[in-house]
């Protein structure tokens, strides 16, 4: 049992994981070899909004196949927070998957960053430590986000002081 | 691969009684690698040879399980190896960002080194700190709770 | 139903005829082939009370066990595991050449399987080559460790072995470099092993066509002994029929200008190697110290290459004497090339062969005259009958003709060169007769037959004990050779092939997936092709003794020396 609160995205938490699994199997046995490497890619797509409805469900039949069929304890436990997780938190799965939307706000490819004009102070902290070059505005004027150019790294986040940057 | 540079003599003698002090006998194998990768930094092909051949074993063999474990490495590591901890912890704590940011300060992936060889980065899971996460250690020391605008602080402090 | 302790669920599935799938797991039983990794995860099958499913290769038979093979669960369960594998592999099955002999596209086929669900994935990053000899296509590698298992543990070659983790893990050979940069022999077993396309002989089959259809060239065939017991196989014709007249006719038809027969070559073998045995004993006898005991089989180019890379120490002790296919390939561009009025670089001749290091053993530099090849390239079995097949011949119909002369006479003693113990009995039965001055009472030395790795047994030379040994496998050689390094070997001739049960098991041979009863059954058709021969012994070919007649002069004369013989290399990797 492990405890975590909303700011966890449980398809993200499943695919830490799996990251783990996939990075310790030794690779001798099919399943944990090549299942967990399919599963962490399928994860990863769902995580990225461009997972199907079809995924979750092969999520579901490799994890029982994996667990039925893998050499070791590594493998055969790999596939549990993959199965608790959507046993658990289902709609989690399927907002990812319908709405391209990460209530934990985790998941980066499915973020958005914009800047609030009404607390933006035009201060340029968060244009100066962009890695992206992706924030734009004059001073001591309301900044605004490219969404195209935007890293979704959270640098502007952390560096503006008026609380002035929101995700969705 | 590191383009291959002939070890000194007194290497090669000194990976001999390594293994002449673990009885020659196969089964040491790992214990012979740990022990000639912590007097060497790194474990080179000659070296492998070397090793196999004084065990009798096919240098595949020894091959298989340098490239098998990842604590093993064939490249000289940097003068200061940096770990970024990717434990539960941790990872629930944002060491992922920590990650992405050491990548972009230094401009090199996991595994790799920087071309003046004073950094390597490398992901481990666990460093027992929990209690500090996100964690990330440089050479022997531990950064606890550690923000990724923290990274550019630490590495000058560290490259000093 | 009861099986003896020990029997495995899979074992115990074939006596009730359940056929349960399986693709990382062989047995050739009663030799040293063997993989059981249980790592495929393809043979499981449900047992009733235990939590997962358990792979049949590697789960015992326990008193009152329930077992089924073939619920949904179990084949849920496979078809997953198969459709994995199908995820990491580049199914261009059309044109592989492992197509219709491929084991993983028999269990796909078994599974029913129509659809790739997880296919859109990464492909792991494997490394090619194309040897002289051997092919590695290994994005095709299913990950068996078949391969290795056999590298390491038949043949003690130590070459091929698993790298790196997870799904990144493959088989490379050492340091992850090209065969050529290791100390592999080409034996091929490797491939012989390989379920699928990985690994497979480097394909010469098009360039013999070239070579027939221009009309500049004269194209020599020279089967090898082992290849007519294992051909009839590709065309359907059970294992162990004797295929030597369609042989003949299907190289003709193929458009071969001249059909002869590495058989020749062994017998003119025989002669020199034998010549070779009785002066080293006769030196040995006379008190030389200095002579080197044993003297050992060289016809097999994989041992050769093995002795090169390991023992270069001892390279004095294996006999000079060149494998029969060089024997046959240096003979025909001079002797035959002379006596038709054919000039060298005109004539080419393909060695068919059962083998895979003979295709390494044609680019040696020491078998070219100015570059020219003695034997310009040799094709496996498999190729041949590849080559029948797209030439539209109905092998299993053809009339039966005999080899051309006079390259192409041969005796029982050649015909037996295929098989582990054979080398040895077909130099006995001359070393005995040129040695005794007398006639054998009987042909047969039972006594060095059979598939025990090492075998050992004492003739009796007119009351001197000539002792004598046959190793298969390089495994077996290791120990044979590691013996003679510490001066404990007590023999006077030993022979050595590298493939299990000679080369009528060897790597350019139809694929035996397994099953020993077909190298079983290949032996006794070579001992039967023996039996039936008018002649026996090598040095009663009447074109052998027209050869040295003609030709030669004797066994090891200079010229015999010149075209015969080689010298062998340290080939040790620093």
């Amino acid at each position: 049992m492990i405890v975590m609160d909303e700011d966890d995205c449980m398809v993200s938490v499943a695919k830490f994981y799996l990251e783990f699994t996939v990075g310790e199997s030794c690779g001798k046995c099919t399943p944990c070899r090549i299942g967990n490497k399919r599963m962490l890619e399928i994860l990863t797509r769902i995580t990225e909004g461009k997972g199907t409805m079809d995924d979750i469900e092969h999520l579901k039949s490799l994890a029982a196949t994996i667990k039925d069929t893998a050499l070791c304890g590594l493998g055969q436990t790999s596939p549990n927070p993959v199965l608790s997780t959507i046993d658990n938190f289902y709609d989690e799965y399927v907002e990812h998957v319908k709405k391209h939307t990460c209530r934990a706000k985790q998941c980066k490819a499915l973020l958005t960053y914009t800047v609030n004009p009404e607390k933006c102070k035009g201060c340029g902290a968060c244009a100066r430590n962009c890695p992206a070059d992706a924030i734009m505005g004059d001073v001591r004027k309301p900044h605004v986000i490219n969404p195209f150019k935007c890293i979704r790294c959270g640098m502007c986040q952390s560096r503006c002081r008026f609380d002035a940057i929101h995700v969705f | 691969m590191t383009k291959e540079i002939k070890l000194a003599c007194n290497v090669i003698e000194q990976v001999e009684a390594i293994c002449d002090k673990h009885g020659n006998k196969p089964g040491e194998l790992i214990n012979i690698l740990h022990e000639a990768q912590s007097l060497h930094g790194y474990l080179p092909e000659e070296m492998q040879r070397i090793i196999a051949r004084k065990l009798n074993i096919p240098a595949s063999k020894v091959y298989g399980v340098v490239t098998f474990y990842s604590f093993f490495t064939m490249t000289p590591k940097g003068k200061h190896p940096i770990s970024v901890c990717l434990g539960t912890a941790c990872y629930v704590r944002g060491s992922e960002r920590l990650l992405d940011e050491i990548k972009r300060t230094l401009n090199i992936e996991v595994g790799e080194t920087t071309p003046d060889g004073k950094f390597s980065l490398d992901c481990l899971r666990c460093v027992g700190a929990c209690g500090l996460a996100p964690v990330v250690t440089i050479g022997e020391k531990v950064y606890g709770r550690l923000q990724p605008k923290d990274i550019s602080k630490i590495l000058e402090e560290v490259s000093d | 139903m009861e099986v003896p302790q020990g029997t495995t669920l899979l074992e115990a599935g074939e006596l009730v005829g359940i056929e349960i799938p399986t693709l990382c797991h062989i047995d050739l039983k009663g030799t040293c082939v063997k993989n059981k990794p249980a790592s495929c995860r393809l043979c499981v099958v449900e047992v009733e009370g235990r939590r997962n499913l358990a792979p049949a290769c590697a789960t015992n038979c326990t008193p009152d066990m329930v077992v089924h093979t073939n619920s949904a669960r179990v084949i849920r369960a496979r078809k997953t595991v198969a459709e994995l594998i199908l995820s990491d592999h580049p199914n261009d099955c059309l044109t592989c050449p492992k197509c219709s002999d491929c084991e993983l596209q028999r269990l796909v086929m078994r599974l029913n399987i129509r659809q790739m669900p997880y296919n859109d994935g990464e492909k792991s990053e494997r490394k090619n080559e194309v040897t002289a000899a051997i092919t590695r296509n290994m994005e095709k590698c299913i990950y068996c460790r078949r391969c290795e298992s056999v590298c390491n543990n038949v043949q003690s070659v130590g070459v091929l072995g698993a790298i790196r983790r997870g799904f990144d893990t493959t088989i490379a050979p050492t340091f992850d470099r090209m065969f050529k940069d290791t100390d592999c022999t080409y034996c091929g077993q490797c491939v012989a092993v390989c379920p699928v396309g990985a690994l497979t002989e480097r394909d010469y089959t098009d360039q013999l066509m070239a070579d027939i259809t221009n009309p500049d060239k004269i194209v020599i065939a020279q089967p090898a002994p082992a290849v007519r017991f294992g051909l009839g196989e590709e065309f359907g014709l059970k294992p162990g029929t004797i295929v030597t007249g369609k042989l003949a006719t299907a190289l003709r038809d193929l458009g071969f200008d001249y059909v002869f027969d590495t058989d020749f070559g062994a017998d003119l073998t025989i002669m020199e190697e034998g010549a070779e045995i009785l002066d080293r004993l006769k030196k040995f006898l006379a008190g030389d110290k200095s002579v080197k005991l044993p003297i050992m089989t060289s016809c097999c180019p994989a041992w050769v290459n093995f002795y090169e890379h390991n023992y270069p120490d001892l390279l004095d002790y294996p006999s000079s004497a060149k494998s029969p296919a060089q024997m046959f390939g240096a003979i025909a561009k001079t002797y035959w090339a002379e006596k038709m009025g054919i000039p060298r670089e005109k004539l080419v001749v393909v060695s068919i062969m059962p083998c895979l290091a003979k295709k390494y053993e044609c680019t040696r530099e020491e078998f070219k005259v100015d570059g020219n090849p003695d034997v310009d390239y040799s094709i496996t079995t498999r190729e041949l009958a590849r080559l029948i097949k797209r030439a539209n011949i109905n092998f299993a119909n053809l009339p039966e003709s005999n080899f051309d002369s006079p390259l192409g006479e041969s005796t029982g003693a050649a015909a037996i060169f295929g098989v582990t113990g054979g080398v040895m009995e077909a130099a006995l039965r001359t070393v005995y007769e040129v040695y005794t001055g007398k006639t054998l009472p009987r042909i047969n030395f039972d006594e060095v037959r059979g598939f025990d790795g090492i075998r050992e047994a004492t003739i009796d030379l007119n009351g001197f004990e000539l002792k004598v040994c046959v190793a298969h496998t390089l495994s077996n050689a290791r120990i044979i050779m590691d013996k003679l390094r510490a001066g404990e070997l007590d023999y006077h001739v030993v022979e050595v092939m590298a493939c299990p049960s000679g080369c009528i098991g060897g790597a350019g041979q139809p694929y035996h997936h397994g099953n020993i009863e077909v190298l079983k059954a290949r032996c006794e058709a070579l001992y039967a092709e023996d039996e039936g021969k008018p002649i026996r012994k090598s040095h009663e070919n009447p074109d052998i003794k027209k050869l040295y007649k003609e030709f030669l002069g004797e066994p090891l004369s200079e010229k015999s020396h010149h075209l015969l013989h080689t010298h062998y290399f340290d080939k040790s990797i620093k």
